[in-house]
């Protein structure tokens, strides 16, 4: 009367939809964080901030930077972990150092699904293969 | 109420299925502008709006026009437009959710919808816009839920109804002025820069809306065997044909400035329309013909004896349409980029995309109003029983 | 019991603040420390940047040549064929640069020479007015520029600008550019571009590309100092600006 088979099939088939990702995933392998690559020590040892707090925060960096230089015309960044001067660019500062996207970037979003749309309008350079 | 929309027959679902397929086409057209971008649109450099928001134009007229029902029902309480005017509401969801999607496929960027509200811009008319379609929408939606709930358990609508329906007539007044203010404040653009634009928005509004929603009630009183009420239609058509009266009045005013005042400026868009401008006359015969359809719909609607013969009022009405649709839907928007900004004429008609993803979005809102009317019917329906 | 809640008020009021005070100060060594950023030591600075185009020094339409290609190729700007097309910075005839400046009996070098065209950089800009997400503003030196990464293709910007001088992105750009200069970005599709004044330049103390690449025919200075240069080159010449009618006080003068 209350349409009860209807329903439960309703609801079995929602609760397989909802859990969809895990069954898909299930005997893949699990996620791992990929290897952290420096650029060559010859062309630099220390990046505009320590290693760990890049790796955190690069995208609210990047996110200020972006905001500082284009909106208030600011386009030095003082460092807050040796005081010292960088040029607030993706092109002329970061991808100077960390020469491959497909290292510096590419690896970790991959991984981990993100999609930043950067690249759509800054350079990258080109890869040596 | 939602499950009256479940409950139809064969008829109701070949319609939805016929929409539906329209939407899955629209659809498609949009996945391919969306990867490739406006370059599958023929805007150009010259003309950077076109059909998208001649669309959005026109439909907010429509979306305004519930308010020709709403507001003598609620402040004047005409009360033979008591059954009507739940439709009006709902027809202008419909219409409001046509004119936000219209918005989003013309943006080049879409994803970046949202920088709309994250940076809001009080200087900025098309904030404003977003704002008042969306307030005029949310008001719509309540109302005529709640109005039509309390008709199906048999009781009046509450207060609070009547107060959020008598502030959407200043809403629905709001949605078509801030539209009009979107081209009238731009220097450089006389075409636009003219202060009864917001008027003429307004009269062209309030007839070619109504005059859409009769022509699809009288559909959905053959279908629906649904009684519509005679007084109702005959009051709604000389509303249509008064605002008609003041529509073509506007007009008149606007080439009466432009000819006599003799400013090239100001002519250039307006013979662009009726005969051409540097040999590019792609808008003449549409505009002529519009200029025809609206003395003509005059001709029909003004006398009480043709607009009571009921086909001579649907083919009047299906005139206005066509006329006021020219009028706003194609040239308002493309003749105010011709000339362009160096005195040169770059021409624009739709690309086959642009009708496609249009053709879509309207399939979507004729979804929407069909469901919607159809619970309203069902609810009615059921009253009356 | 009135004075007793009176009293009860009274002493969680004070708790109240005085939590808050020590909720505060705690919570501030938490905030992120104070970025420390700063424009080049050596950028340049006016109170209004305005262009000075001498038009009695350009002859022939090979003499803008050097200037726009100076221009468009520091800037990624690409060549895209038909009406669909990216300009920054180019050239057009008396009539179409000058509209409402119709002479029944022109001069007749005139009718021959051709006026270059860029972003006005308008002390009132219309697009700034109408930019629904403020992508387009207007700096405090007077340029008026976009944030690219703001800017929602809307072309409300388009429709404003009475001067032309905005191109959409109706198509990625990239596959039209011939040479890419890897010190500035490119545009990605959707969203909307105009000359900039070359405020990436002087931030690092160089004058505009165009400026830079014309030998002296465009000057480029403050016009909000009396003793600049550019003053006074305004000052002892007739020079005119596109639709001053409308009152957007354009920054860019033509001698005529």
């Amino acid at each position: 009367m209350f349409d009860g088979g209807k329903i439960i099939a309703g609801i079995i088939v929602f609760v397989g939809l909802m859990t969809f990702p895990f069954w898909y995933n299930v005997g893949q392998a699990a996620y791992k964080t990929p290897e952290l690559q420096l650029p060559p020590k010859d062309v630099a040892t220390q990046c505009v901030e320590s290693a760990e707090w890049m790796r955190a925060e690069h995208m609210q960096l990047l996110d200020n930077w972006r905001d500082w230089v284009v909106r208030d015309g600011n386009r030095v960044y003082t460092s807050k972990q040796s005081g010292a001067h960088f040029e607030m660019s993706l092109q002329k500062s970061c991808m100077k150092c960390h020469t491959s996207k497909e290292q510096f970037c590419d690896k970790c979003h991959t991984a981990a699904a993100v999609a930043p749309y950067c690249w759509d309008c800054h350079i990258a350079p080109k890869e040596e293969k | 109420m939602l499950e009256y929309a479940l409950k139809g027959d064969k008829k109701y679902w070949m319609w939805v299925g016929f929409l539906g397929l329209l939407i899955c086409i629209g659809a498609y057209s949009y996945l391919q502008q969306f990867q490739q971008g406006l370059v599958l649109t023929n805007l150009s450099r010259d003309v950077s709006w076109g059909f998208y928001i001649a669309q959005l134009t026109y439909l907010v007229g429509v979306a305004a026009s519930g308010v020709m029902l709403v507001l003598p029902y609620y402040l004047h309480d005409y009360k033979k437009f008591g059954n009507l005017v739940v439709f009006g509401e709902f027809m202008a969801i419909g219409a409001i959710v046509m004119c936000l999607l219209f918005v989003i496929v013309d943006l080049g960027q879409p994803l970046r919808l949202m920088n709309l509200i994250m940076n809001p811009t009080p200087n900025s008319v098309l904030f404003w816009d977003a704002m008042v379609l969306n307030g005029y929408m949310g008001l719509n939606i309540v109302v005529g839920w709640a109005s039509l709930e309390a008709q199906k358990k048999g009781v009046p609508y509450a207060k609070w109804v009547k107060v959020l329906a008598i502030l959407s007539v200043p809403f629905a007044f709001s949605i078509h002025t801030v539209t009009a203010f979107l081209y009238a404040g731009i220097p450089g653009r006389h075409f636009w820069l003219t202060a009864i634009l917001a008027a003429r928005f307004l009269a062209s509004a309030f007839c070619a809306g109504p005059a859409i929603m009769l022509l699809a009630l009288f559909a959905m009183e053959k279908t629906t065997k649904f009684e519509l009420g005679k007084d109702a239609v005959q009051m709604l058509a000389r509303i249509i044909a008064y605002a008609m009266v003041f529509n073509v009045f506007f007009f008149f005013l606007e080439l009466f400035t432009a000819f006599y005042s003799n400013i090239p400026g100001h002519m250039h868009s307006i013979v662009y329309l009726f005969s051409g401008l540097d040999g590019y006359n792609a808008m003449v015969p549409y505009f002529w013909a519009a200029a025809f359809m609206a003395l003509l719909s005059l001709a029909l609607l003004i006398p009480s004896t043709t607009r009571k013969c009921k086909p001579v009022l649907i083919f009047a009405l299906i005139i206005l349409i066509a006329a006021t649709w020219i009028d706003k839907g194609m040239g308002l928007v493309v003749a105010g980029f011709i000339p362009n900004m160096f005195e040169g004429v770059t021409e624009y008609m739709p690309s086959s995309t642009e009708l496609l993803i249009s053709m879509g979005i309207y399939a979507i809102g004729a979804l929407i109003v069909t469901v919607l009317w159809k619970i309203a019917v069902s609810v009615k329906k059921e009253a009356a029983a | 019991m009135k004075t007793n809640r009176r009293h009860f008020l009274k002493v969680a009021g004070v708790t109240a603040m005085g939590l808050a005070a020590g909720a505060g100060t705690a919570a501030a060594s938490y905030l992120p420390h104070y970025d420390h950023v700063a424009p080049n030591h050596d950028h340049l600075t006016a109170g209004r940047w305005g262009m000075v185009i001498d038009t009695r020094k350009f002859h022939h339409k090979e003499d803008f040549l050097p200037l726009v290609e100076a221009c468009h190729k520091y800037h990624n700007v690409p060549t895209i064929p038909g009406n669909q097309e990216i300009k920054w910075l180019w050239t057009d005839s008396f009539h179409h640069s000058f509209p409402n400046k119709h002479n029944e009996f022109l001069e007749e070098k005139m009718h021959h020479q051709d006026f270059l065209l860029l972003c006005n950089h308008c002390k009132n800009p219309p697009c700034v007015r109408v930019c629904p997400t403020q992508a387009t503003y207007k700096r405090a030196d007077g340029i008026v520029i976009m944030d690219m990464h703001r800017c929602i293709g809307c072309r409300f910007c388009m429709a404003g600008c009475p001067y032309g001088s905005r191109s959409f992105n109706f198509q990625d750009p990239r596959p039209f550019i011939a040479e890419q200069n890897t010190d500035y970005p490119t545009r990605t599709k959707g969203v909307v571009e105009k000359c900039n004044f070359c405020a990436e330049r002087l931030a690092e103390g160089k004058l505009p590309a165009c400026v830079e690449a014309s030998e002296g025919k465009l000057i480029f200075g403050d016009l909000n100092n009396p003793e600049s240069e550019i003053r006074h080159i305004l000052a002892e010449n007739y020079t005119i600006r596109r639709k001053p009618d409308l009152g957007t006080e354009p920054s860019v003068f033509y001698i005529i």
